[in-house]
């Protein structure tokens, strides 16, 4: 089953170099042990836009749907048997790019 | 067989095969909730038949194969869509049939899933006492001095999460156990301590029932992983705690701390059951962790047939091993009282004043200073913070030990 792992941040700051490698090795270690779907940074909250488009007329919002102090930053899809496996993964993942990262399961 | 003999025997299978009854069922389904209701379903089969019918030869098989019918007819009725495939699913069982109580590893399966880390702790506390206690909602809800619907929610958003989040049934693996089965332990003696020193007005001062809970799951964990020195440490301790109980609250509903105990009245079983499990501990030659260190701490307390034959050079090396592994403040607190009996007032309030940045809203950080003021004749002191200890006190017993030591005053 595939589950999402979020990566939390609140400074309007890229990962350093030293972060960027860890990432990479880990993405890397993802890779070769099956667990790889797809992953990925995000712009900071700034370059957001909202739409709305439920009545049919597009309303256009700048700015993220939840102003917070802190943001979705990037994000990893992984495959995973159970919680245990994506816990154990999401753990290493939080080391490598030195942010909180939440994991949520794919309905 | 007359009913009340029947009434004897589902008491008895409900304490001792609830829990096993609830981890096969949920191996064999997969599904918590389905695994609950089926196996609450064949307890409610098993009042209605057993007093008419009599008790089963094998009590604890008659309730897991009408649990697995239960379970079955629940499938089939909640999958009408695709009940062809839900039928060849339980038709085929890749389960070898086992033994009934032979699969102890469900239980700890059982054990471990609900007390995930993945789920608050106060709902791992509520999981565990439902589904591996045995112990209905509005007990719980009760124990905890919460709504039942409340309670209900909290216990049926934990089930859903573990469905939903996948997390797994299983014990966790070797590298992993250790620290898993300190969440296990956290939640036993939460329950334990919610049982031996009850929070609120309204509640009575010691929960027995809770404190009898606790001990059980705990002995059932420590037969699951017998060799845990953590595991036995608790049990010890919980042990003897418990061996303490009955001189702890006084004819007239005081908290009676242990300087003023009647060790007459302590229970010596627990005590020698206690003692055997700390001298084990020791005997393995392993370094102590908290619980194993806290319950030699006890032992030493259970050893002294009056307060003043208490060894407390020991009890004060003991705080010193576990400051060591536990820098907390309660700790610190604690070793401060020892220390206060070892080497006077005046150096254990010094220890004690030290930890007010952290302490000022605890109730036993204000009692620890009221007392040593009073022994050092600072009364006015001494009666501002008895003034402040109650206030801050939850458990009504100990509320009531404070004024009278104020009015003492």
């Amino acid at each position: 089953m595939q589950f999402l792992l979020s990566v939390i941040h609140d400074q309007p700051d890229l990962a350093p170099s030293d972060e960027m490698a860890a990432i990479d090795e880990f993405n890397d270690r993802l890779q070769a042990d099956g667990h790889w779907v797809f992953a990925g940074g995000l712009g900071f909250p700034n370059t957001a836009t909202v739409i709305d488009n439920r009545d049919g007329a597009a309303v256009v919002t700048d700015g993220p749907f939840v102003e917070s102090k802190e943001y979705l930053a990037g994000f990893w899809i992984i495959e995973a048997p159970d919680l245990d496996v994506a816990l154990k993964l999401a753990a290493d993942g939080s080391k490598a790019c030195n942010r909180k990262v939440e994991v949520r399961p794919f309905l | 067989m007359n009913g009340s003999d029947a009434g004897g025997a589902i008491i008895q299978a409900y304490r001792e095969d609830w829990a096993r009854l609830v981890a096969a069922l949920t191996r064999r389904f997969g599904d918590l909730d389905l695994a609950e209701e089926a196996a609450a379903e064949a307890f409610a089969v098993a009042v209605e038949r057993w007093p008419s019918d009599g008790v089963p030869a094998n009590p604890g098989a008659w309730l897991t194969t009408t649990a697995k019918r239960k379970a079955i007819d629940r499938l089939r009725r909640e999958n009408k869509r695709d009940s062809k495939h839900q039928e060849a699913e339980l038709v085929f069982d890749d389960h070898p049939p086992e033994p009934f109580g032979a699969v102890d590893d469900d239980r700890l399966r059982l054990i471990f899933t609900c007390c995930h880390p993945a789920l608050a702790l106060q709902t791992r506390v509520a999981l565990t006492l439902r589904m591996v206690g045995g112990l209905t909602v509005p007990e719980i809800a009760r124990a905890f001095l919460v709504q039942e619907s409340t309670m209900g929610q909290r216990i049926t958003r934990a089930k859903a999460k573990i469905k939903a989040a996948r997390i797994p049934y299983r014990v966790p693996s070797a590298e992993d156990l250790p620290g898993r089965v300190s969440g296990v332990l956290a939640v036993l003696y939460l329950i334990f301590n919610e049982g031996y020193l009850a929070t609120g007005p309204g509640t009575e001062p010691v929960r027995s029932d809770l404190t009898a809970e606790a001990i059980r799951l705990t002995r059932l964990v420590r037969a699951l992983m017998p060799v845990d020195g953590e595991v036995a440490g608790l049990l010890a301790l919980m042990l003897l705690t418990e061996a303490r109980r009955a001189a702890r609250i006084s004819a007239s509903g005081e908290l009676v701390t242990l300087d003023e105990q009647d060790r007459g009245t302590w229970d010596t079983a627990l005590i020698a059951e206690g003692h055997r499990l700390v001298r084990e501990r020791l005997a393995s030659g392993m370094d102590p962790g908290p619980y194993q260190i806290l319950a030699a701490i006890n032992a030493v307390h259970t050893s002294a047939r009056d307060i003043r034959d208490t060894d407390w050079s020991q009890v004060v090396a003991l705080y010193d091993q576990l400051v060591n592994l536990d820098p907390s403040p309660i700790v610190a607190l604690n070793r401060a009282i020892a220390v206060g009996e070892l080497d006077g007032p005046e150096v254990a309030l010094a220890a004690v004043d030290r930890l007010e940045h952290d302490l000022a809203g605890y109730h036993a950080y204000h009692a620890t200073r009221a007392e040593l003021l009073r022994r050092l004749g600072r009364s006015a002191e001494s009666r501002l913070a008895y003034g402040q200890a109650i206030e801050l006190a939850g458990n009504s017993a100990e509320a009531a030990t404070l004024k009278r030591r104020l009015d003492q005053l």
